[in-house]
This record gives structure tokens, sequence and C-alpha cells, in this order.
């Protein structure tokens, strides 16, 4: 990867206080980076902290500790004029598409709000703009005045794609875009996505609980579990030769398209329950669940190392010195 | 069953209620629904029978408040003391009450200030409980739990004692009828309003907004507040007739606007004492039974 870095993750945590003396811990120490140009794909389990590392990226919500930088600069620090780019140059894509559009405002209010806000496309240039966007996500400009309970969950993602789109933005954080949608209408979704990338020259960070579509679109896939990141790498490498216990797991979670294969086929079963972030699990947050704990698993806590150049993983079953012990 | 079956089974059922419904009926409706919140507001509105009833009433009472007093040479306080406790006749429509008022114009004039205290006291609590409950709510946290409890001991608060202490204050009057009605009156819109904004502010729209740079002002008037609207509409209509029974409860009590300043309330209060000899009188009947 010779690209120019876009985005740094350092020992990112989010700890949210919940109730007396409690804290919930939801990201909790991750690290990486997106270069200008890939797809970076965020999977994991409902709960594990996906989100709240999206949101904690673009400053909806203030980490707890460490940096996110964007282009350099410290996201959580940016103010004044530097702010409004920002907000134009990172944009959102939201999960539920039933939640993410106001439902008094038509599409067109809806599409325009962010050119409202940067005053980019004023006068008559802001209604052929909305037109061109529609166009551009795959509705009609017909559409503009219509209110968004009149669409269905596809028809609205990709209205919440053209919102994002309206400011012209470098980089979007994309939520779970598909995870409320029918599979066909999945595809559509992300082949648009896809197409946008080559014609806006648009980065992604593209989270999702499955792998199943990730590996569609992702360039590189990192793995996460309870507010960790487990492991990281390209999508081919992570398919090739996974080798942390956990994307294993989910690997083996993707249905195989041949009914034969998917008969016979071994599959690993996760036993037990995601532990709850407020009281992880010593050790490797993983143990509880997984089928290769050793003794070391719940005295210390695997170092996030590059097991191979470019491929990362936190695991004892990895770790030279451990294993050597 | 087995019958029961039969007639539900699809064969049974014609088949025109099959064919689709033409192209251009469906853009219809559906562009229909889409035209006006206003529309879902007034649905709201409307599918609440008492709030309904409470408009209406409001309307008619309204016209005849304007123009009711007009209609006679009477004015509420010129007396004729030859003809007190007159029952309705052509000179007085609704009789006199016991100073030989006509109670007709008394009645309407009554109806102005019962409204305007209605009003007033609607518009009071918009403004003080919309304003407090979406600070509380939007702010959230450790402001909302303050400002909440601070809601909690006013709404713990004895209303009548609160009241009459404040006519020792202040005196009776209109003005100290207002604010009596208001310092209790916001609390359920606050707390109203400070639910909607604690639910809406981490919706995903509202969350997008912020995303694209919005500041908290458009975040409330753009997303917000249209989304509030519908209750807090319903809220305030429902308002105005509970205030106008406060001020006549009030009134009633002696706590209200002073004579000859007529409301529903005085006019009942007053009546009282002529009530007694004259039962059923229409003195008494009359503004009862506008209430
Ligand atoms: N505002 C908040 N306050 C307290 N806890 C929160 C908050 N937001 C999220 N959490 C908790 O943080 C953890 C991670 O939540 P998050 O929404 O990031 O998960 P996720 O990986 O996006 O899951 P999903 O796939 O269901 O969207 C969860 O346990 C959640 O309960
Ligand atoms: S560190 Fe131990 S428990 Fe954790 S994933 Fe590796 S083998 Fe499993
Ligand atoms: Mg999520």
């Amino acid at each position: 990867m010779t690209a120019e870095k876009l985005l740094e993750v350092k020992h990112l945590k989010k700890h949210f206080h919940v109730g007396k003396n409690q804290v919930l811990k939801a990201v909790d120490d991750i690290s990486f980076d997106i270069y200008k140009g890939e797809t970076f794909g965020l999977v994991g389990e409902s709960g594990c902290g996906k989100s709240t590392t999206g949101r904690t990226i673009i400053n909806l919500y203030n980490s707890s500790e460490g940096h996110v930088q964007f282009n350099g600069q410290e996201v959580a620090h940016i103010r004044g004029r530097k702010r409004k780019e920002f907000n134009q140059k990172v944009q959102m894509i939201f999960q539920d598409p039933y939640a993410s559009l106001n439902p008094r405002m038509n599409v067109a209010m809806c599409i325009g709000e962010g050119m409202d806000i940067h005053k980019l496309y004023p006068g008559k240039k802001r209604e052929k703009r909305i037109h061109e966007l529609l166009e551009t996500v795959g509705l009609q400009k017909e559409h503009a005045s219509r209110y968004p309970h009149e669409f269905s969950g596809g028809q609205r993602q990709r209205i919440g794609i053209a919102r994002s789109l309206a400011v012209n933005p470098e980089f979007i954080i994309a939520d779970e875009p598909i995870s409320a949608l029918d599979v066909s209408v999945q595809a559509q979704v992300v082949n648009l996505m896809k197409n946008l990338q080559k014609e806006h020259n648009l980065t992604y960070l593209f989270i999702a609980h499955d792998l199943a579509m990730v590996k569609h679109i992702s360039d590189r896939i990192g793995v996460m579990y309870l507010g960790n990141l487990v492991e990281m790498t390209t999508s081919e490498d992570l398919y090739r030769e996974p080798l942390h216990p956990y994307t294993n797991i989910l690997l083996s979670a993707i249905p195989v398209p041949d009914p034969s294969i998917e008969q016979t086929r071994d599959r690993i079963i996760v036993k037990g329950e995601v532990p709850s972030p407020v009281n992880p699990p010593s050790g490797c947050v993983f143990r509880t669940r997984c089928p290769e704990a050793m003794d070391i698993c719940s005295q210390m806590k695997p170092v996030w190392q590059e097991a191979k150049p470019g491929h990362f993983v936190a695991c004892h079953l990895y770790e030279e010195t451990s294993h050597a012990r | 069953m087995e019958s029961k079956r039969k007639e539900t089974s699809p064969s049974r059922v014609p088949d025109d209620l099959f064919v689709p419904l033409p192209k251009e009926q469906q853009v219809d409706t559906r562009q229909q629904k889409g035209d006006s919140y206003w529309r879902d507001v007034m649905g709201r509105l409307f599918s609440n029978k008492l709030a309904t009833l409470g408009l209406i009433l409001i309307i008619l009472l309204s016209i005849m408040a304007i123009i009711g007093p007009w209609l006679t040479e009477h004015t509420y306080r010129s007396q004729s003391i030859l003809e007190s406790n007159t029952s309705p006749n052509g000179t007085y429509w609704f009789g006199t009450d016991e100073l030989g008022r006509d109670v007709f114009t008394r009645v309407w004039y009554g109806a102005r200030v019962s409204l305007f205290i209605g009003l007033a006291a609607a518009v009071i609590e918009f403004i003080i409980g919309v304003t407090y409950g979406g600070i509380s709510g939007y702010r959230g946290g450790r402001v909302d739990n303050v400002m909440m409890r601070i809601v909690d001991v006013l709404y713990g608060l004895p209303y009548l004692l609160v009241v009459v202490l404040l006519m020792v204050v202040m005196g009776p009057g209109l003005f100290t009828i207002i604010v009596a009605l208001s310092i209790t009156g916001w609390i359920g819109m606050a707390r109203l309003v400070r639910g909607q904004v604690l639910q809406l502010k981490s919706a995903e729209y509202v969350l997008a907004s912020r995303v694209l740079g919005g500041s908290n002002s458009r975040i409330i008037r753009k997303h917000l507040l249209p989304n509030t609207s519908g209750p807090i509409i319903v809220s305030m209509t429902l308002t105005i007739p509970s205030a106008i029974f406060a001020e006549a409860f009030l009134s009633f009590l002696g706590l209200g606007v002073q004579a000859p300043v007529a409301s529903w309330g005085t006019m009942a209060n007053d009546a009282l004492g002529s009530f007694k000899p004259v039962i059923g009188g229409d003195c008494f009947s009359r503004p009862s039974l506008y209430h």
C-alpha cells in the first residue's frame, strides 16, 4: 500500500457511562488506517461497537481516548471554516432507511439540506442539482416533491446516498447501509455505491455485520469483536487464510451457493452469548466463545501485531513470544 | 368450521375485487397523502373527540363573545334595580340578575374574559413549556435531570394554596388569574416536549443533519419541532377549555376577577345568592349552562 493515508485511527476508545460507576466499553482501543480511494470494511456482530466507531470518527460522539486524524488533522480539534470543510468532505449513510429521513421533509428538502447549510448551489442551480443527484442514484426527478413514506426501503437508502453526495464528499462512512434491505435490493445498492466510488473518487468505510456482502465491495477488512479489532487485512487474504478463530467462525457462517457443499461442509458453531461490554472477559475478549482458547488467553490480552506483512491479528495463537513459553 | 372456511375461500371472493386500480388513481392518493403534514396534525386533532368538541365550541363561543354584547342595548354593568331577578323576556333575553343587570350581555361579556384567559394560558403554556421542555430534552444529561426535578417539585405543590397565596400577594384580578394558571399549566407541555425531543434528537435524520454541519437552531427548527408539532397543538387545544374551567372554578371560589367585571365563574358565584330563593332560577342556570 503506497497510497496516501486519508484517515488514521489510533488507539481509539469510546466508553459510555451507564448507571452508577458502570462503564460500557463500546470501543476499546482500536487502530487502523484508511487509504485514499479504498473501501475499508468493518465487520462484527451486532453490538460490537461498529456504529460507535463510525460515529466517533465523524465526531458525532467525543472519543474517550485516542486520536482520529483526517488528512493529518485531529478531527476533534477542527473548528470554524475547517469544520465546515470537514462536514462536507466526510459524510455518513445510515443503517435504518426508515429512520434516516425526516418524515416532515420532502425528498428535495432532504437532499438539499447539505447544500442549504453550506450554501453550495444558490437559486435555480439547487433544483437542477437535486434532479441530477436523483438521477445519479437511480431515482427520477418527479420524486423530488414526494415524502419519504412513499418510498421503499431501497429507494429511501438511495435518497440517503443522494443526500450525502450533495455536498461533494471525499470520504463516506456507510453504517450498515444494506442490512435493513432485501437481498436483491442489497446488491443494487452495493453496485450503486461501487459505481459512485469510481465516478466521484470516493473512499468508504463500509460497516456490516456479516462478511458476505462486504467481500464484494471492500479492499481491506477489519473484524471487530466486543469493542476490539481482532483481525485486519486485505479481503483476499482474509478469505484465503483467516487467522483469528473469530474470523473463521464468521466465514463459516456465510452460506455457500452450492447446496451439496452447503450441506456437507463443516460449520463452526459459536457457543454462548456475546459477553456484556460493561463487564468484558479478562485477557482475550473472545476467550469465552473461542474453540481454541488456552490458559494464557484468560490471563493476558493478546497484542495487536502484524503476523504477516499487512495482516494484523490479536490472538495468542500467533504470538511467537508467548507461544515459545 | 367447514362452512366458514368455504365462505372465506378465494373462489367466493368476487373477481372484480382483484382488478387493480387504474394507474392515475394510485398516484393520486399517494400525492395527496404526502402533500402536507398538516393533514397528519389535523387527523390527530380530529381523532381526539374531546379536542374536536373543544375546538368547535371555542369557535362558536368566540363569535358570540365578539358580537354578543352588541346585540342588546344594555351594558354588562348597567343596572335597573326595579327589574332585578326577572325571567327571560323581550328586553332581557336571559333575564336579569340580583342587581338588575342583563344576564345575556353579561354572559357574552364574561365569555370574552374567559376566552381571553383561555387563550393567554395556552400561549403562555406554549412559550414556557416548549422552551423549557425543548432545552431540557435537547441538552439532556445533567441539565435535563435538574430541570426535570424542578418540574417535579412544582408539580407537587398544592395548587389551591399557591393560588390563594398569589391572590394575597398580587390581589385578585385578570392578570393574577393568568399567572396562577400559568404557574403550573406549562408543566404538562414541558414534559411532553421534553419526551419527544429526547427521543427524536438521536434519530438518524437528526444525526444526518448534524453530520452535514447543521446548527442546533437548524436541527430544532427543521427537525425536532415539526415532528413534535402534532402533539403540541393537540395539547394546546385541550388547554383552552381547561383554563376556562379553572378560571370559572377560581372565580366561583371568589379568587377570580372582581365585580363588576363578569366572567362565567363570577356570574355563577353571584347567582348562588339568588339560587336559594328561586331554585333553578334563570340567573343561575344560564351561566352554568354555558360552561
Ligand atoms: N449512546 C449510547 N449510550 C450507551 N451505550 C451505547 C450508546 N450507543 C451504543 N451503546 C452501546 O455500545 C455498544 C456498541 O453499540 P453499537 O451501536 O456501536 O453496535 P453495532 O456494532 O453498531 O451494532 P449493530 O450491528 O446492531 O448496529 C452496544 O452495547 C450498545 O448498547
Ligand atoms: S487469544 Fe486465545 S481465546 Fe483469544 S482468540 Fe486467540 S486463541 Fe482464542
Ligand atoms: Mg450499528
